[in-house]
This record gives structure tokens, sequence and C-alpha cells, in this order.
């Protein structure tokens, strides 16, 4: 099973990275606003069971993965 | 009980570039220096741990993320918990931000370049071991040299450190971003602190500061008064 987590600086958290790709993109021509920069992370498990992957991601992502003080993750599990 | 010569560990990560000027440093204030691995799980009988700044584990993921599941730290972590005296610089500040050890998280700087130069900064408390030296809202021109070192606490956990007394370093002119211009933060017994600039790299006129030296020496007294914490407890 895969896994693919997806974090995110939390709303209201200053993403300087987010404002300097906004900007970037800007000049050259692109009407954008409200740029976020995350990461994204895949992974191979070797969990089967759907649910007992995603408990274990979870995991994964409130000891390491993500800081629950600053970001936010989504978990998303592909066969 | 005192120690003329107290033992002070400075512990090295795998990408740690500060620990020989910290090691040179506290030798210099009256410490005996002792360098200790990241792998190793026990520390050695040392009256007080400096985490040193660098670059640990290439800074992936999140600065001090990794490092903080490093053998020592489970050790660092029993020491800072019985009240032993821990101080990290930079690099270090990070790792106990993400082990949980201090309030807050450090972030890209709202700039997003990477800053060195000396800055100013303000001495919010002497109560502390770390600067039982200053004196009160003194002036400190203390080096800094980070990309990530924008300190975080949303505004509940900032307004919950302010009135602990928390702050112990304000940038006067705010280098980074850091929420509240907060330069270094301890923990709320008081034994554990961290900031961002550079103490060790302050500390021989040559290096055209000795400010550096307050906030070290200060950390060296504690340790060879073996009085952990605060100085005055706050009531």
């Amino acid at each position: 099973m895969r896994a693919t987590v997806l974090v995110r600086p939390k709303p209201g958290i200053l993403d300087p990275q987010g404002q300097a790709v906004e900007s970037s993109l800007r000049e050259l021509g692109f009407a954008v606003g409200d740029a976020r920069v995350g990461r994204l992370v895949d992974l191979e498990l070797a969990a089967t069971d759907p649910a007992a992957a995603r408990a274990e991601v979870e995991r994964m992502c409130n000891q390491l993965l993500a800081n629950p003080l600053i970001e936010s993750y989504e978990i998303e599990l592909a066969t | 009980m005192t120690d003329p010569r107290p033992r002070v560990a400075v512990v090295t990560f795998p990408g740690s570039n500060d620990d020989g000027d910290a090691l040179l440093a506290l030798e210099l204030l009256g410490a005996e220096p002792v360098a200790v691995w990241h792998g190793d799980e026990r520390l050695p009988d040392v009256a007080a741990v400096v985490l040193p700044g660098g670059f640990s584990y290439g800074d992936y993921l999140r600065c001090g993320a990794i490092a903080r599941f490093s053998p020592a730290m489970k050790a660092i972590a029993e020491f800072a918990a019985d009240g032993g005296l821990v101080l990290g610089i930079c690099n270090g500040f990070q790792i106990l931000c993400e082990a949980g050890l201090l309030p807050g998280a450090l972030r890209p700087n709202a700039s997003l370049a990477f800053v060195c130069r000396d800055v100013v900064l303000r001495v919010e408390r002497t109560d502390t071991p770390f600067t039982a030296q200053c004196e009160p809202e003194q002036s400190l021109t203390i080096p800094i040299k980070h990309g990530e070192g924008c300190w975080f606490a949303g505004p509940e956990l900032l307004a919950e450190l302010e009135a602990n007394r928390q702050v112990v370093l304000r940038y006067e002119r705010n280098p980074n971003g850091a929420v509240g211009d907060v330069a270094g933060v301890s923990n709320e017994r008081g034994n554990v602190m961290g900031l961002m600039p550079h103490p060790e790299h302050a500390v021989d006129p040559l290096l055209g500061s000795t400010d550096g030296a307050l906030i070290l020496g200060g950390l060296v007294q504690a340790a060879r008064a073996g009085a952990p914490g605060l100085v005055s407890a706050s009531t």
C-alpha cells in the first residue's frame, strides 16, 4: 500500500516561500494570489489494511513528518 | 557544592559546525568542556549541556526535526527533567523546540535571506542562570547567522509565555520576523533556554564583542554553583 502525505503551513503562519513563489508567478504574468508552499512525502507501507495504514501514517505525521504547532497534514492512501 | 571547573557537555550532531567554538568558549570561561557524540545514549557526568549551532542532518524535513531523535537527546530530555541546565544555540534552539523542551517553532526568515551579522539584544530578565551576569535591560551585541530563525508561537502561547516571563532575550531590531521580537526563550522552570544568536562567537575582543561571555559565563557560573533553574524562583 502506498501513502502520500501533504504537509502545509497552517493558515495564519507566515510563509515567505509562498510569498516569493507568488511574486515570481506575478512577474511572469500569472494572476495568482495566496500561494503557499508545503511538502509532499511519498511512502511505501508494509501495512495492507487501509484503516491500520492510515492510523500508522497519522502517528508518523504527529511524531515526525509535521510539526503540529505550525503545520497541518493530509493523508492519501492508494493500493 | 562548588566545582572550580564545572564539566559542561557540548553535543555534536552530524552537521553541527559550532561545536568547536562552543568548546573553546566554555574552556575560556572556566569550564571543563566535554565533547559528546549524538549517538551516545548516556550523558557523561556533567553539570550543564550545550547544543551547538549548525545544520544537523542537513536541516532535512525541518531544522532540528531529525536530530531530536538522536540517542543523546533522550538522555538530555531526562537531564532537563531533573533540572539540569541546557542551552541550545541556533540549531540547538531549533532542536530543543522540535523536541518539545522549549515552546514555539523556528520558521524560515521572513526575508527568506540568510542573515549573518551582529544584532543588538535586550535582556528581559536577569534571574535566569543564563542571564545572571547581565544587567536588567542590558543591550548585548551578539552575532546571528541563520536562515530559519523566525521564532513562532500563536497568540495564546505567546501571551502565556509573556505572562510567565519566559521571553529572556529580545531583538532591538527584528532581523528575521520572529513573533514578539523573540531572540531567546526558556522553559517555565527556567533551566532550559534557547537562542538564535551565537554567544560562543562573541567571547573575545578580537571577534568584535565579548557580550556572549555574559551568557555562557552565566551558564558556567550556575554549573559551578550546582544551582540549576531560576536563581530566585518567581512567585
